[in-house]
């Protein structure tokens, strides 16, 4: 579970990268070429940052002729926005580990 | 974000475990027995003491701040710009203990303060939030 939380906010530290998933989730599907239009950094740069979003599950991307279209996954975020569900998992199964350890005490 | 978001957020697990409250106590509060259960790190039941704990995937800053012996202990849960305090609270009953864990995450307002200019979080969570706004 932390796993999921740690790549996300890594990926989403970096305030381009950021701005460009923002852009995709506004404006819905684009191409490279229209993301670095507006990015303020080389195409090569945002084709890096794409790959990085992409490995992150946060883009998806579609083949169609010679050009790449990305569009956002917003789902992958859910991973950020059910905070407490995920930590109520997580301290659910440190307990279970707890009581494990405790009965061990006993003996 | 959401409205939701702009109150604290709380996650609490509780349960009653057959054994006294000193005898949990030395589990929440030992580092070689604490490293069975949840992780492993330096902690020390002193008030200030800071402290982390290290799994696979990172590590989990602390500061210990509360601790009043076979009672209550408290102390501060930050990974990677999730703000939050962990509070334990041993509670005596018939036959053992009733065990409650209370993690409570700062509100925006005062994480955004924590975090300071350095990052963009805050504008990143107003983003989502407009994103989701429109989603739902």
């Amino acid at each position: 579970m932390r796993h999921a939380h740690d790549t996300l906010f890594r990926t989403l530290a970096d305030p381009t990268r950021r701005a460009i998933f923002e852009r995709l989730c506004r404006d819905g599907e684009q191409t490279v070429g229209a993301l670095t239009a507006r990015a303020g950094v080389s195409q090569p740069a945002v084709s890096k940052h794409l790959g990085v979003l992409k490995q992150a599950g946060l883009v998806r991307d579609r083949h169609e002729g010679r050009q790449t279209h990305y569009s956002a996954q917003r789902g992958a975020l859910a991973a950020l926005i059910d905070w407490t569900s995920q930590m109520a998992g997580f301290w659910q199964s440190r307990f279970d580990r707890l009581e494990d350890l405790l009965k061990r005490m006993d003996q | 974000m959401n409205q939701t978001s702009a109150e604290t957020r709380t996650v609490v697990v509780e349960r009653e475990v057959p054994y006294p409250p000193e005898k949990i106590w030395h589990a929440l509060t030992q580092p070689h027995l604490i490293e069975e259960w949840l992780m492993k790190g330096d902690f020390q039941p002193v008030v200030g003491h800071r402290f982390d704990f290290r799994a696979d995937w990172g590590a989990v800053d602390c500061q210990v701040l509360a601790v009043e012996p076979n009672k209550t202990l408290s102390y501060t849960w930050a990974a990677y710009g999730l703000e939050s305090a962990v509070t334990w609270t041993l509670t005596p009953t018939g036959t053992g203990t009733r065990l409650r864990m209370e993690q409570t995450g700062f509100r925006p307002d005062q994480q955004q303060a924590y975090l300071g200019a350095k990052a963009g979080w805050p504008r990143f969570f107003a983003a989502l939030g407009e994103v989701l706004a429109r989603t739902n």
